[in-house]
């Protein structure tokens, strides 16, 4: 056997890929069920704090600050850990799903927060007072003349950190969520073989190639911080 | 209440935990200081080729920078560790996590500088090689000073990220913080050590992250 022929064997085996090819797509499905519902509670909180912070109540934004930070600044998968084996010993038992869920959520909500709130303030203060002194109120302002152009320039550092924060429900795999790496892994270890490993890590490359590519188009696209 | 301070902040636990955690500690130190400067080092390489005068070069560049981008880096990780050995590479587990956040790393940090060398104008680097300045003492003296000037938020925000990544090493079972502390709380059944851990993360990385705030807020203004 030719050293092609053998890595062939080793991580392209035909009759693997056919085996482990539906609990892949499993897995598949399970990212993007996960992935989607990050994306939407973590951006939808996200930009609720940034609004909770713009009303300017200090003991709020102190809270907001400190809760930002510091999910800013733990790995993921140290407040994962904490979540999934903390709890249920003092009674409050979630499904390993949930808490990936939970845990990501909150981190891209930090992030989103930030964002959004950097994306607030480069509006002109003249925009809030123009709005304001046509007799729209402070949420109409905020709704309809601030939070539009500030969220058009959050777009593409958004998208860059929510890519780079979906992609961490990979960290499933520790805690035993079934998404593409713990079906990888698994069948890896039963099967002997790295083919359903190269299948896994092809399925992130196909799931994750195009909003990658998105995030590099829109940063050109719309030039944050350039003009 | 009782139970929650028992199960997350139990001092008794933690003082017990901790001479392992430091050690973890140590070893986190450790790989920081391979992986921060290999990242910078190869994201400059990756930078540099992608605005590479030559199409292919550019190009294949840019397609492995987004390739890298876009696998999530415990994958890779794991595929480095466990999946080479198939192919006949067999790593240990620093190395292994050397290369996979080489590769992953270098992709980011390199994504940075170019927005960065982008960002200094053509006529700095045409002006500099008027003046007689080799290309490299261009690139050194000229153009990289600006370049990371502007982009420094970026480079100082993924270099806390790739602190932060360094807890997946704890997947292929290399001893640095996380997995000490997971060690520790398998032992005692008891989160309180992850929480030291976490602990020693926030004093680590929250001052960086107030840091970034300020920058990024003086860049803006």
């Amino acid at each position: 056997m030719n050293d092609w022929s053998r890595f062939v064997e080793a991580f392209f085996k035909s009759n693997l890929i056919e085996q482990y090819l539906p609990s892949i797509l499993q897995g598949v499905v399970t990212t993007i069920e996960i992935a989607l519902a990050v994306v939407v509670t973590g951006l939808a909180f996200g930009l609720a704090l940034a609004v909770v912070r713009s009303f300017e109540i200090r003991p709020l934004n102190v809270l907001i600050i400190i809760l930002v930070d510091i999910l800013r600044a733990l790995p993921p998968l140290v407040i994962v850990l904490i979540v999934y084996f903390g709890l249920p010993n003092v009674g409050v038992s979630i499904p390993s799903f949930a808490v990936l869920w939970l845990v990501l959520s909150l981190v891209l909500a930090a992030f989103a927060e930030e964002i959004f709130w950097a994306g607030i303030l480069s509006v002109p203060k003249g925009q809030w007072e123009a709005a304001r002194s046509t007799g729209l109120s402070f949420l109409g302002t905020l709704g309809y003349i601030v939070l539009p152009q500030a969220v058009r320039l959050t777009v593409p550092p958004i998208t860059n950190r929510t890519v780079a924060i979906t992609k961490n429900t990979a960290l499933g795999t520790v805690i035993g969520v079934p998404e593409i790496l713990n079906q990888a892994t698994t069948a890896q270890s039963f099967s002997g073989n790295a083919t359903p490993l190269m299948m896994g890590a092809l399925a992130y490359i196909i799931l994750f190639i195009p909003v990658v590519a998105l995030g590099r188009y829109l940063e050109t696209r719309f030039a944050w911080r350039r003009n | 209440m009782e139970a929650i301070i028992q199960q997350f902040f139990n001092l008794d636990i933690m003082a017990r935990a901790l001479p392992l955690v430091l050690a973890g500690l140590r070893q986190t130190l450790l790989l920081c200081f391979i992986v921060i400067p290999l990242g910078l080092v190869g994201g400059l390489v990756f930078a540099l080729a992608s605005l590479s005068s030559s199409r292919t070069v550019r190009w294949s560049m840019i397609a492995a920078i987004d390739f890298f981008r876009a696998v999530p880096p415990l994958v890779l990780l794991i595929f480095v560790y466990s999946g080479l050995p198939f192919a006949g590479i067999r790593l240990s587990p620093l190395t292994a996590v050397a290369v996979a956040f080489f590769l992953n790393t270098s992709s980011y940090y390199g994504e940075i500088y170019r927005a960065g060398i982008e960002s200094v104008g053509r006529g700095q680097w045409d002006a500099a090689r008027s003046t007689g300045l080799s290309a490299v003492s261009t690139l050194s003296h000229v153009v990289l000073p600006q370049a990371v000037r502007n982009v420094l938020p970026d480079l100082v925000s993924n270099t806390v990220e790739v602190v932060k990544l360094t807890s997946i090493a704890s997947v292929v079972a290399l001893p640095e913080l996380l997995y000490s502390a997971d060690m520790a709380r398998s032992v005692t059944f008891n989160a309180s050590p992850i929480v030291l851990a976490a602990a020693i993360y926030l004093v680590m990385l929250w001052p960086v992250v107030r840091l970034i705030s300020r920058l990024e807020r003086r860049m803006a203004s």
